[in-house]
């Protein structure tokens, strides 16, 4: 599904260089739910962002779903992103213009999937992470934790390959975590293959597989 | 490219956030579209409205909508009551007035001064007219100022105009005027010698100066006085019926013959080469200053649409990072700027065609040469209206492409 191969990035500032991920190879399989953790500053973030193709790397390869992300346009990203990426986000994510039904059909309408259809499946969708009672709220009007639900449904109503997590419970209180992480739960007994960075263990014990980054590099992998 | 769906979403996106802007910063948005928008329209229809405004007072009160007159070697039209005839049996003409012209000199101080001191003389060009006939054409009894116009039953008396007199043309180092006269005054024409007490019946005033250094007189008195019985007259002004050609006339008067015995011009074709030179300049002007106009449209667009999708980076970039394409999001700013545009347009065309336009009609601007008026013909409204969108449809676009263009994860993260 995906696999880097001696992966590094490294951010210039002016003059300065700082190699935030040294060589990573690392590899997973379909269905698959990996954690990644670290210490701020190890490099988990970056190595979500790459993998998920929101960023590009400095060298190394990445295979993601038999395509070699180096090869790929930055337009071929955004449609590989769109059709097989779903991105959970610390801070939600949402567009503030648009209602959590909305937010939820954008990426479906972009896939030129119609709008009744597009509009029935992001409504299901939201019905499964429980706010079918908040269809047309603003982000602005919802808790963080019905916030990151919409992001949540936003991400998995097209069916995506792989889910990107960024720390999805940071912002979120002990309730909301657990209701976030209980989802993750379900999507993933339905085959969903989900990577998820997150500085949480009682989180991170959920996945099947646990990576721990430090320095840039992967020091320890933990299978559960 | 702009596919169909990118096009769509980007809709999709633009009537969101117009819809949920705050209705403040959209207010203001459009207000300075309508601003703009006036800059544009209003400014040169002002300038083009300042020589309308001379044109339709050279038309109105002068050269009627055509203009029969004596050939160039000729000091009056031959067969002129043929003429006339020929003229008057037109169905598009309304009406015709026959004047007889002749330069002289009107006398003021003859009966006071003593003999060592100067005459006060003025030239002018007398005008001998039917008053009826005139007024028909010209309206000149509306531009009296003083005392009355012409009546068919007059004897002896003249209407002056406002600048052949001290008191009413303070530039009177440029020309020679008449001191202490004013209606009831007597004054000594001279024509070709021939001399005349007659006393001033009114004064009028024209926006039209050549037309306000005229004197007026009745036709068969004039007649008296330069020895002409023939009823051969200097020119026939002639007003048409609303809505036709003047054209259409002076070609029916050519294909009458009238052309051997006289000139025809139409209103435009009269107009002096002053006046021609005028309008070419202030189209010129206007041309400029609608091109600076349409410069600060662009540029007030550009900013806002930049500020507006500077402020946003960060959902731009979320956009591109869920997947959605980058033309979409540029589209969706380019329709925001089409949206202001058009509302700066639709509130602009109002403001012009339901308050401006029938304001400066009723109350013109006072101009020394022209009574302003604003012209906005609509065909050329909506051109400028089209070339605004246009200007705001690239100056929208730009800024757009310029945040859509920068690293995703840099524009969600907020790093530069």
């Amino acid at each position: 599904m995906i696999e880097t191969k001696n992966l590094v990035k490294t951010f210039k500032d002016g003059e300065a260089e700082t190699k935030v991920l040294k060589g990573i190879d690392f590899k997973t399989e379909d269905g698959e739910f990996v954690a990644i953790m670290g210490r701020s500053g190890a490099g988990k973030s970056t190595f979500l962002y790459l993998m998920s193709l929101l960023d590009d790397s400095t060298g190394g390869e990445i295979i993601i779903d038999g395509k070699n992300a180096h090869k790929m346009t930055a337009e071929e990203k955004t449609l590989f992103r769109l059709e097989k990426c779903g991105y959970v986000f610390q801070d939600y994510a949402l567009l503030p213009d648009l209602t959590a039904l909305e937010n939820v059909a954008l990426p479906l309408l972009m896939q030129n999937i119609g709008r009744k259809k597009a509009y029935a499946k992001a409504r299901e969708a939201l019905i499964k992470v429980k706010l079918g009672h908040r269809l047309d709220n603003l982000p602005s009007h919802l808790s963080g934790g019905e916030q990151q639900r919409v992001s949540i449904a936003r991400a998995v109503a097209h069916n995506p390959k792989i889910l990107f997590a960024d720390e999805p419970t940071a912002n979120l209180d002990n309730e909301s975590s657990k209701a976030v992480v209980e989802i993750f739960k379900e999507i993933h007994l339905a085959g969903q293959t989900i990577i998820m960075v997150t500085h949480e263990e009682q989180y991170a014990k959920m996945a099947g597989r646990v990576i721990h980054l430090d320095d840039g590099k992967i020091v320890s992998v933990q299978k559960n | 490219m702009f596919s169909a769906l990118n096009l769509r979403i980007g809709f999709f996106l633009a009537v969101r956030q117009i819809k949920r802007a705050s209705l403040w910063t959209t207010g203001l948005i459009v207000f300075v579209m309508v601003l703009t928008f006036l800059n544009l329209v209003v400014v040169s229809g002002v300038l083009v409205g300042i020589v309308q405004g001379s044109i339709d007072s050279h038309r109105t009160q002068d050269t009627g909508d055509v203009i029969v007159s004596s050939l160039d070697d000729k000091k009056y039209i031959e067969n002129s009551p043929e003429v006339i005839g020929i003229i008057k049996s037109l169905p598009q003409v309304k009406d015709a007035s026959a004047r007889y012209r002749l330069g002289g000199t009107l006398e003021a101080n003859y009966k006071t001064r003593k003999e060592t001191d100067k005459p006060n003389i003025a030239v002018t060009q007398i005008i001998g007219i039917d008053p009826v006939a005139e007024n028909n054409v010209s309206n000149m009894s509306k531009n009296i100022i003083k005392g009355e116009y012409l009546s068919p039953d007059d004897y002896d008396q003249i209407v002056l105009g406002s600048l052949l007199l001290e008191e009413d043309f303070s530039f009177n180092a440029l020309f020679a005027t008449l001191k202490n006269v004013s209606p009831g005054v007597k004054i000594r024409v001279n024509v070709n010698g021939v001399q005349r007490e007659v006393t001033v019946k009114g004064v009028f005033e024209s926006k039209v100066q050549d037309i306000s250094r005229n004197a007026y007189m009745i036709d068969s008195q004039f007649r008296s006085i330069i020895g002409r019985n023939d009823g051969n007259v200097s020119e026939i002004a002639i007003k048409l019926n609303q809505g036709i050609d003047p054209k259409e006339v002076s070609e029916a008067l050519v294909l009458s013959g009238v052309d051997e015995v006289a000139k025809i011009k139409t209103y435009y074709e009269a107009q002096p080469q002053f006046l021609k030179d005028v309008i070419k300049t202030f189209a010129m002007l206007g041309n400029m200053l609608s091109s600076i106009g349409l410069a600060v449209a662009s540029i007030t667009i550009f900013i806002v649409i930049f500020i507006n999708a500077i402020t946003r980076r960060k959902f731009i970039g979320i956009l591109k990072g869920i997947g959605i394409n980058g033309k979409a999001i540029e589209a969706s700013y380019v329709f925001q700027s089409i949206f202001y545009a058009l509302c700066g347009s639709a509130v602009g065309l109002v403001l012009v065609y339901a308050v401006l336009v029938p304001f400066f009609i009723a109350h013109p601007i006072d101009f020394p040469f022209s009574d302003g008026i604003l012209v906005a013909p609509f065909d050329q409204t909506i051109f400028r209206v089209g070339l605004l969108v246009l200007s705001t449809v690239i100056a929208g676009y730009i800024p757009a492409r310029m945040i859509v263009r920068k690293n995703t994860l840099d524009s969600i993260l907020g790093r530069n």
